[in-house]
């Protein structure tokens, strides 16, 4: 008796809501419809929740104009092909996939919906519906270092890094150049987490830099976890892509934030006027969108913690390098054995930045791999 | 007070009826938590269970989902019935890709498609090797095979980590962990369909699977190695009695289990992702456990547990995309399933029987 | 060095406190793959709980009731409806990574006080072993009773021989008149316990945030500790010192400069634990009566 009424049950609930989706779809009115790829969940407080802060900012300009559609803990893979294809088959006009991983899957997809638009953030591969965006992350850590180079009293500075990947490691020497400018004494000692997420992982590494005499901690990873273990160990620190003072109220000095939001609206605007287009820069790095903090794409959030002459220094650093007077990786630079990378009154360009795998003077180790 | 009473013989009405009866219930309970979680639980189940057959795209993706789960959940069943609990799978799977991924870059001109049957034999021979160690380990020392697969998980991760951001690293991917494209004769091509062109990614990898099943279903129920497998399983004293080598039925078995999941890699790799990245699999080993055990250790059971797990994964993305619904429910699924199958399990071994007081 | 002992030590409780659990489980014949869910779901418990009541001790007796619920799913289905506890277990995991993800959803970005340190009178001040054994918190302390509780209730208490001899032949244990399938559940759900005051732990102490899945795997390290203390609980202790040891080790490593692949580096706790399962296990088919005989079979037998 109970299996037939289940039965009859399931029937009904199963006509409804088939009913139900026909009506709703029919009665859809034209709202750009966006469509949003995560890697993990809002929850990292990290990478992803910056671009779901950037989501909103989307939402709340266009409002009822535009019609969301998100889809989070997409392994980059077959699975992300098969998601971005989902959403552009749903009628998503633009799609933005928002990890390295999911390149060559967004470029598959776009060839099998040509008037589908892609966003595609932090590759470096384009095609005729495939944008790129990246954020110039570098420039934050180059102010980091200022401030830890001035802030540290041990002159041991904790990194911790994701993975080995360029990305990372312009990171690391932007650090070490600014901490160079301040303090030609302090060092970084730098432990890779490998993963970009495990926030135990994340603090025991936190905990081992301290025990080893850092008072200064930066990360290349998404947890707010070494900044809580800043916090109650009495060591100072900085944000990660958002944000973080709510974990970190005395710990962090100040946090990069990657600001997603206005670039989304910059191209869903263009799309809405037909204007969308993926740029004309040369098709490999650094892309046709790589902003940072002068393009408002970085954000550096208020100093705190900090004694007011360090925030002076830490506002010149700012000022110098949205007006274009300090260039980060400008000669003479010389790797940590010893070797020229470039000499005086040259730069690295935006393509060597792509290609490092070593570390500046200032940081202690090889890169691994 | 609830007793259970022996059956003489395992009923065969409920062999039907459980797995039937525990996914009506798992659906039930679905009901339940979706409405306490304020969703719209018809049209949860609608998105979870029927969209996913909605459009034929969908369809031909729900089989490449189910692939690799099929082809690992085989290889599984054959220890499970055994008695050999291998739960490291997944890091079977990833070392049989990589060792065929390292096969197919060091030949990087190779346009025929008979090098396919080099990288999946090579992507065995991995799997197989990797499974060995639990296995020499559990015959010869006694140690536990769970927790030694299952640590190996762990470093083949770590390891192919390691190799593709440090040896097999593409020098123009500027510093990002991925391999060289592999060379034509290693991919696995899409199938056109005359007309339609194709279907979502459906590839030919999924023949395999078509012909993995009958062949499972004779080596278990038609010849004596399945035979053997059967008694070590069931009836560990009659097996020793009548003389089968315990350690050697072990060993083909995790090596079997190993070797299959090694060509799951290889297809999943060689069809979808076409280089190796740190990351090949996405727990499909782990998966592929339910998969054998919903699929009642048969292998046409494994068959369409495949299909019923790869479509709630897939229902549970529409539901996500459609609804908002976070996609850790299809967890929520697959657990509820797993235990009211168990349940069926043993409904089918031994009658209920309602009593008085104690 | 202090201070990395003190973080040794931190990264150990979780793993003792679910190892311990799962011995006592375990000696009673019940294996309870589900470790590592029952720890998330200590954890998100645990999380909860401050949130709403704002104080971080009745964490832990949250995280130690999700941990007996999720041990009463397990033991209902194992113990009564005597289903396979190896799938029962796995599909424990599974089920609470699910429910753990859905309820933690809300506590997503919220962060909590943590437990607070316990110095005990006059030892605290003892240089260096004072900070490290005697500043410690609740659980910490709690963790150790709990080692050297199981120790006697095991070896001396009557309660605690039965528990044995229904690990080790339930029929007989039956048939002399012990309630088997009454003292697995007891067992099973304190193993549950311990692995939720574990679980919740992590968010009490070590990284006071929710995130999905924050356990990390440590549920089936805890798991092979037990084999590793080949079921004496003091060796548990030792054991989950030298995995925190070699985990924290190998970030030492990295960031003295040791010359050492980091990915190699990470695999060492997992090798580590291969190699002691295989020591200890040659010396175990030896002498066989230290392993539950009746582990991971279900009992039949109605009562």
């Amino acid at each position: 008796m109970i299996k037939f009424c289940t039965r009859i049950f399931s029937l009904i609930a199963l006509s409804i809501s088939v009913l139900f989706f026909v009506i709703s779809s029919a009665f859809a009115g034209s709202p750009t419809k966006v469509g949003f790829v995560y890697l993990t969940t809002p929850g990292d407080h990290g990478w992803t929740y910056a671009h779901e802060l950037g989501k909103q900012m989307v939402e709340k300009r266009f409002g009822k104009d535009i019609k969301v559609s998100v889809v989070e803990n997409v392994p980059e893979g077959p699975d992300a092909t098969r998601v971005i294809r989902e959403l552009a088959k749903q009628g998503n006009e633009i799609i933005f996939t928002t990890s390295f991983g999911y390149m060559e899957p967004t470029l598959k997809v776009a060839k099998e919906f040509p008037n589908v638009k892609f966003e595609h953030i932090t590759g470096y591969k384009r095609s005729k519906n495939v944008a790129t965006g990246n954020i110039r992350f570098y420039e934050g850590r180059y102010i980091q270092g200022v401030v830890a180079g001035l802030m540290t009293k041990t002159n041991k500075i904790g990194y911790i890094g994701a993975y080995p990947i360029a990305e990372v490691i312009m990171g690391i020497n932007a650090f070490a150049q600014g901490l160079k400018s301040v303090n030609k004494d302090a060092s970084i000692s730098v432990i890779w987490a490998n993963t970009w997420y495990d926030p135990v992982k994340e603090a025991d590494a936190a905990k081992v830099h301290i025990a080893e005499g850092a008072d200064v901690l930066a990360q290349h990873t998404d947890s707010p976890a070494m900044l809580q273990i800043a916090e109650k160990n009495g060591a100072m620190g900085f944000g990660q892509s958002t944000d973080m003072s709510a974990f970190a109220p005395k710990a962090q000095l100040f946090a990069s934030i990657n600001n997603w939001g206005p670039y989304y609206i910059k191209k869903i605007e263009e799309l809405r006027n037909g204007k969308w287009n993926t740029g004309d820069g040369p098709n490999h790095w650094p892309g046709n969108v790589w902003g940072g903090i002068k393009s408002d794409m970085l954000v550096i959030s208020k100093f705190q913690n900090m004694p007011a002459n360090v925030a002076q220094k830490a506002q010149e650093a700012l000022d110098g390098i949205k007006s274009g007077k300090i260039n980060i990786f400008a000669g003479p630079l010389i790797d940590n054995t010893g070797k020229e990378i470039i000499p005086a009154g040259k730069a690295l360009d935006d393509g060597a930045l792509w290609g490092m795998n070593y570390y500046l003077q200032g940081v202690n180790g090889k890169v691994p791999g | 007070m609830i007793t259970f009473i022996p059956r003489d013989k395992v009923s065969k009405n409920w062999i039907i009826i459980a797995p039937i009866l525990s996914i009506v219930f798992t659906i039930f309970f679905g009901l339940l938590i979706f409405t306490f979680l304020g969703y719209n639980p018809l049209e949860t189940l609608y998105q979870i269970f029927v969209s996913p057959f909605s459009r034929i795209d969908r369809i031909s993706d729900i089989l490449v989902k189910a692939c690799p789960l099929i082809i690992i959940g085989t290889g599984l069943m054959l220890c499970f019935k055994s008695n050999v609990w291998n739960i490291g799978a997944e890091g079977q799977f990833i070392m049989g890709a990589l060792l065929a991924g390292f096969i197919a870059l060091s030949f990087p001109n190779i346009e025929t498609k008979f090098f396919l049957l080099i990288t999946i034999s090579a992507g065995f021979v991995g799997g197989a090797l990797w499974a060995f160690i639990p296995a020499i380990l559990k015959t010869k020392l006694n140690v536990n095979e769970i927790l030694v697969s299952l640590m190996l998980v762990y470093v083949a991760m770590l390891f192919i980590d390691f190799i593709v951001r440090g040896p097999l690293r593409d020098p123009m991917s500027f510093g990002f962990p991925l391999s060289k494209p592999y060379p034509e004769g290693a991919l696995i091509n899409k199938i056109p369909f005359p007309g339609i062109g194709f279907l979502g990614q459906l590839h030919y990898g999924i023949l395999f699977v078509f012909l993995l099943v009958p062949v499972a279903w004779i080596f278990v129920n038609k010849t004596l190695g399945g035979f053997k497998i059967n008694v070590l399983g069931s009836a560990p004293q009659a097996a020793k009695f009548a003389g089968f080598k315990r350690n050697s039925i072990i060993i083909t078995v995790l090596l079997l289990s190993g070797g299959l999941a090694g060509v799951a890699g290889v297809i999943e790799v060689s069809a979808n992702i076409g280089q190796l990245q740190p990351e090949v699999s996405f727990g499909y080993g782990f998966t592929a456990i339910i998969v054998a055990f919903l699929g009642r250790l048969s292998p046409v059971g494994i068959l369409f547990a495949g299909i019923i797990i790869a479509t709630v994964k897939l229902g549970a993305d529409n539901a996500q995309m459609t609804m908002g619904i976070p996609k850790v429910v299809t967890g929520l699924f697959e657990g509820i399933l797993l235990f009211f199958l168990l349940t069926g399990e043993t409904l089918q071994k031994y009658k209920i029987k309602w009593s008085e007081g104690k | 060095m202090e201070a990395l002992i003190l973080t040794i030590i931190a990264t150990s409780i979780p793993l003792l406190l679910a190892a311990t659990g799962e011995l006592i489980a375990e000696k009673s014949g019940i294996l309870n793959l589900g470790v590592e869910g029952m720890m998330l779901s200590g954890a998100v418990g645990a999380l909860g709980a401050v949130l709403w009541l704002e104080n971080p001790y009745y964490g832990i007796i949250a995280g130690a009731l999700s941990g007996v619920l999720m041990a009463s799913i397990f033991s209902v289905f194992t113990i009564n409806f005597m289903t396979n506890q190896v799938a029962t277990g796995l599909g424990l995991t599974i089920f609470a990574t699910g429910l753990t993800g859905l309820a933690g959803a809300p506590l997503v970005g919220k962060t909590i006080p943590s437990l607070p340190k316990i110095e005990i009178f006059l030892l605290a001040d003892i240089p260096i072993i004072g900070s490290i054994l005697f500043k410690q918190d609740f659980v910490a302390y709690l963790s150790i009773a709990i080692i050297i509780f199981i120790s006697f209730f095991l070896k001396y208490s009557k309660s605690g021989i039965i528990l044995r001899a229904v690990g080790d032949d339930h029929q007989s244990a039956h048939s002399v008149g012990y309630p088997v399938k009454k003292i697995r559940w007891y067992a099973s759900c304190f193993g549950g316990m311990c692995a939720g005051i574990g679980g919740a732990y992590i968010p009490l102490v070590l990284t006071p945030h929710w995130s999905e899945g924050m356990t990390a795997g440590r549920g089936w390290i805890a798991l092979a500790l037990v084999v590793f203390a080949s079921w004496i609980p003091w060796r548990i202790i030792v054991g989950a010192l030298i995995f925190g040891g070699i985990t924290i080790a190998q970030l030492v490593g990295q960031a003295r400069g040791w010359p050492i692949p980091s990915q190699l580096l990470s695999m060492m706790p997992y090798l580590a634990t291969i190699i002691a399962l295989t020591m200890i296990s040659g010396r175990l088919s030896k002498n066989n009566s230290v392993v539950p005989s009746s582990l991971g079979k279900p009992f039949f037998g109605s009562q």
